[in-house]
């Protein structure tokens, strides 16, 4: 009996200090909705509170498909301020279902631009995060072969065996790394080329970490397989304690993945939802973008960190589609590589 | 009201709160969200050959992994109910285990250890997980169970197995098909562990209906398969219900009455226990193993937020969040379900129908079998109508957890409650003990043990969930799973050791707690 009820005196403690998310102060609160990999250090959002009188309130919730969903499924009564995290694959849908306002944040000429969407600038571009194919390099330089450095050479016969992918059903890189074929194919050869892809033995996983740290042979996982799709920077990741690259991206098979943000059309607070979108392309959180969420900066001059300029360098022209005909055929195009690679 | 005459007008409203809870937190948010996909192509989606071809794999799977987890978890069962062998407290604390680990790094030591994993691969991850059901739910019952009438068979000469199959297992079987029906809803509605295993080739309703909801916003797609998922949980529940009704009443013992040493043929079961056990010990030993694999750093690393910050909190803020979340959500349950469960054992013993008491019990285990996307997404578009926009309230995961433990609670507590002899009660009542003194002082001391199986679930569920509190967990209260869950989405050797070193120190938490639940009196629960 005094177990129990010691136990619920703990439990009481604990719940007490769980702090309560009602504003009671009337102190000025965004909300930014964001997808899991969102990541800010709290004495960040704590100075910009200081400098503006703005607590932003961060709360995540799935990838970028499930936070679309929810935007799109609350957008009569939203489930915040601004968001952060939809990202070309899953702009037009937010744009067609009218979850965003109107904005064009007064930075957005230098840099962010570059990579708009909508004619009605509702989304603002924050990141770049760059599929690609990565390569263990020891592990080929073992075999004594090259570095691959095409599509073409992931179908040819010296790399039979050697690539994992993810399903582009249920993994965001799997679908970039489709897109990045439909690009570069076009939308007739591309079944072709994931027939020799098939025949050359590439390996389906459902996830990027099942792919990454399981088969890949460059991770910490010594998998069985030295060629896997991943991001551009997941090489700075993977550096070895003599400072060299131990991975590397195959820079032209890259798809570009853009994050926007925007200011969601019921959001309460408009002005200081804005704020967050101009705080969220400002210089000091570009420059913590590649460190916290391994991607790449859109605000032009904002220098890498040091450990990505040798083993993430910027890919210099990813290949990328419409955000509307990737909106208009997602589905018939999974369809089609599942008929390919699992039929 | 007559005393030890429970009315029935007292037993509905206590019914009328996990009933009400139930309405606005599930029954409400899961029509909202398939009302919006009600549309011309409902028709289309059920008609379809490959749906029924995934409702037949999801249903199989499960029925597999159910078969397996019920022939596994018996001897364990056994072990901890009926022996007093050294160990055991751990043992029941082990077993608990496989239920708190994120399904990412279960998956991943499956793969690990079958390579490519595909359909075997995926009934026995999901067995994996639900073991701890089987034993604990049966062992609940079977530690309070008469051991004298077993002995009475033996000496008129019956075999064991004569004695097991008729006396023994008759008696257990309202906990076995408890425990078979929760497994098999856990099951049909598991996600990661099809996904991972089933490398995108293998495909359950659970996950079409995220791919669906998610990938593709074919709402209407989703609906139809989410109407197909309630109505084969609900046709399980049924068949389930009318297979408990045989209820027996027995002569329940205190549990120090129950346990002997195991003799002769009894070790060879006993053995089989403790190989269930051991295999279930190689993923996790697998687990422990990959944290260590440079060392400690990954356990050095849990004092900070990850490389390169990729967390927001440390690993032992983590460990505090987690139990602080589960605490909660434990507290929460426990008095929903000990609600429901008086509840219906009242309604049970009015003249009220028994189709009614198998209504509700099967409603309130609708939860279950729903997919948790549905039920999120339900969420999002209704709650905000209800005072106070729960939707990013921090109390929604515990209230969206107690929607999971509480049938957990009622199918732990019912059939101990139900096999309570109600001549004990009437003779309470005749005494003039009023009908709560009869809770405390007949049914509470007979129930004690699987009120604590019952507690030790609930917060083992808590702990490991990692669906709801994901959906909801703001950064600074990131509880362990969701913690292992972006450690293992990112790259570099350290994450990954760190995401490792969480998942042990998430079992080392779970040992922990559920010997202290295990050690509880809850005989003397009637006190406080």
């Amino acid at each position: 009996m005094r177990r129990l009820s010691l136990l619920l005196v703990v439990a009481a403690t604990l719940t007490a200090s769980c702090t309560s998310s009602t504003q009671s102060n009337g102190e000025r609160t965004v909300v930014l909705v964001t997808h899991d990999s969102f990541t800010v250090e709290q004495s960040v959002l704590d100075r910009f509170r200081a400098d503006t009188g703005i607590k932003v309130d961060v709360r995540k919730s799935g990838d970028a498909g499930a936070l679309t969903t929810q935007l799109v499924l609350t957008k009569a009564a939203p489930i915040g301020d601004v968001a952060f995290g939809v990202d070309n694959t899953f702009a037009s849908r937010a744009l067609a279902e009218g979850v965003f306002a109107e904005y064009r944040p007064a930075d957005a000429d230098k840099g962010p631009q570059k990579f708009a969407v909508d004619g009605l600038n509702r989304l603002t571009a924050v990141d770049v995060g760059d599929v690609c194919v990565n390569v263990d390099l020891a592990t080929l330089a073992g075999r004594e072969l090259a570095t691959p450095t095409s599509f073409e050479d992931l179908a040819d016969a010296r790399y039979k065996d050697m690539l994992v992918i993810e399903d582009p059903a249920t993994s965001s890189p799997g679908l970039a790394f489709l897109m990045a074929t439909v690009a570069h194919y076009g939308a007739k050869d591309w079944p072709n080329y994931w027939k020799r892809l098939k025949d050359n033995g590439v390996k389906v996983v459902a996830g990027w970490e099942e792919a990454y740290t399981q088969e890949f042979s460059g991770s910490s996982g010594k998998g069985p397989r030295p060629l896997v799709v991943s991001y551009a920077s997941s090489p700075s990741a993977e550096v070895g304690t003599d400072g060299k690259p131990r991975t590397a991206a195959v820079l032209d098979t890259c798809f570009r993945q853009v994050e926007y943000a925007g200011v969601l059309a019921g959001a309460k607070n408009q002005d200081d939802a804005r704020k967050v979108v101009d705080f969220l392309i400002s210089e000091t959180f570009q420059k913590l973008v590649a460190e916290s969420m391994y991607v790449y900066p859109v605000r032009d001059g904002i220098a890498l960190p040091e450990a990505w300029q040798k083993a993430s360098p910027r890919p210099e022209s990813p290949a990328s589609l419409p955000a509307e005909d990737i909106q208009a055929n997602r589905e018939r195009w999974i369809e089609q590589w599942r008929t390919v690679v699992r039929g | 009201m007559a005393h030890g005459r429970p009315g029935l007008t007292g037993a509905l409203a206590a019914a009328a709160v996990p009933l009400g809870f139930l309405a606005v937190f599930f029954l409400w948010p899961v029509a909202a969200i398939v009302q919006l996909g009600l549309g011309d192509g409902l028709g289309a989606v059920l008609l379809a050959p490959s749906t029924w071809k995934i409702v037949g794999f999801t249903l199989g799977q499960a029925a597999a992994a159910t078969a397996v987890a019920v022939i596994t978890g018996m001897p364990v069962a056994f072990l901890i109910a009926r022996t007093s062998l050294r160990g055991n407290a751990f043992i029941r604390a082990a077993v608990m285990v496989p239920f708190v680990l994120p399904t990412v790094v279960v998956g991943l030591a499956f793969r690990s250890l079958f390579g490519e994993g595909g359909p075997v691969a995926i009934i026995l991850a999901n067995a994996f997980f639900n073991v701890a059901v089987v034993a604990r739910t049966v062992a609940a019952l079977w530690s309070h169970v008469d051991r004298r009438a077993e002995d009475a068979a033996r000496s008129l000469g019956a075999s064991r197995l004569r004695t097991f199959t008729s006396v023994t297992l008759p008696v257990l079987r309202p906990a076995i098909s408890s425990a078979a029906a929760v497994v098999f809803l856990f099951c049909a509605t598991s996600f990661g562990v099809v996904l991972l295993l089933g490398g995108g080739e293998y495909a359950t309703l659970e996950t079409e209906i995220y791919l669906r909801t998610v990938q593709l916003f074919d709402l209407t797609g989703a609906a139809a398969l989410s109407l197909l998922q309630i109505t084969s949980v609900v046709a399980v529940l049924v068949i389930g219900a009318v297979l408990r009704r045989r209820s027996t009443t027995l002569r329940l013992r205190g549990r120090a009455d129950t346990t002997r040493r195991p003799a002769g043929g009894e070790w060879g079961i006993v053995a089989a226990a403790y190989l269930v056990v051991l295999a279930l010990f190689v993923p996790i030993a697998s687990l422990v193993a990959k944290s260590f694999e440079s060392g400690l750093d990954g356990y050095r690393a849990l004092g900070g937020t990850g490389f390169r910050g990729s967390l927001q909190v440390t690993g032992w803020e983590a460990v505090l969040n987690s139990l602080r979340a589960a605490t909660d959500a434990t507290l929460l349950a426990l008095v929903l379900g000990g609600i429901s469960c008086v509840a219906l054992v009242t309604l049970g013993r009015t003249r009220a129908r028994p189709s009614l008491v198998e209504g509700i019990d099967t409603a309130l285990m609708l939860p279950l079998g729903v997919s948790a996307v549905t039920v999120g997404f339900g969420y999002l578009i209704t709650l905000h109508l209800l005072p106070g926009d729960l939707r990013t309230s921090p109390l929604l995961v515990p209230l969206a957890q107690a929607l999971v433990v509480t049938p957990l609670v009622i199918r732990t507590l019912l059939p101990v409650l139900r096999a309570i002899d109600t001549r004990l009660r009437q003779a309470a009542a005749t005494l003039g003990a009023a009908p709560l003194r009869v809770w405390r002082e007949v049914d509470l001391p007979l129930a004690a043990r699987s009120f604590v199986a019952a507690t030790a679930f609930a917060f083992a569920v808590a702990l490991g969930e990692f669906g709801a509190t994901s959906f909801l967990a703001r950064p600074e209260s990131a509880t362990l799973p969701v913690v292992i869950g972006r450690l293992v989405a990112r790259p570099g050797e350290l994450n990954n050791q760190m995401a490792y070193a969480c998942c042990t120190l998430l079992m080392l938490v779970t040992v922990a707690i559920v010997i202290v639940v295990d050690r509880l009196r809850v005989g003397s629960v009637g006190e406080f």
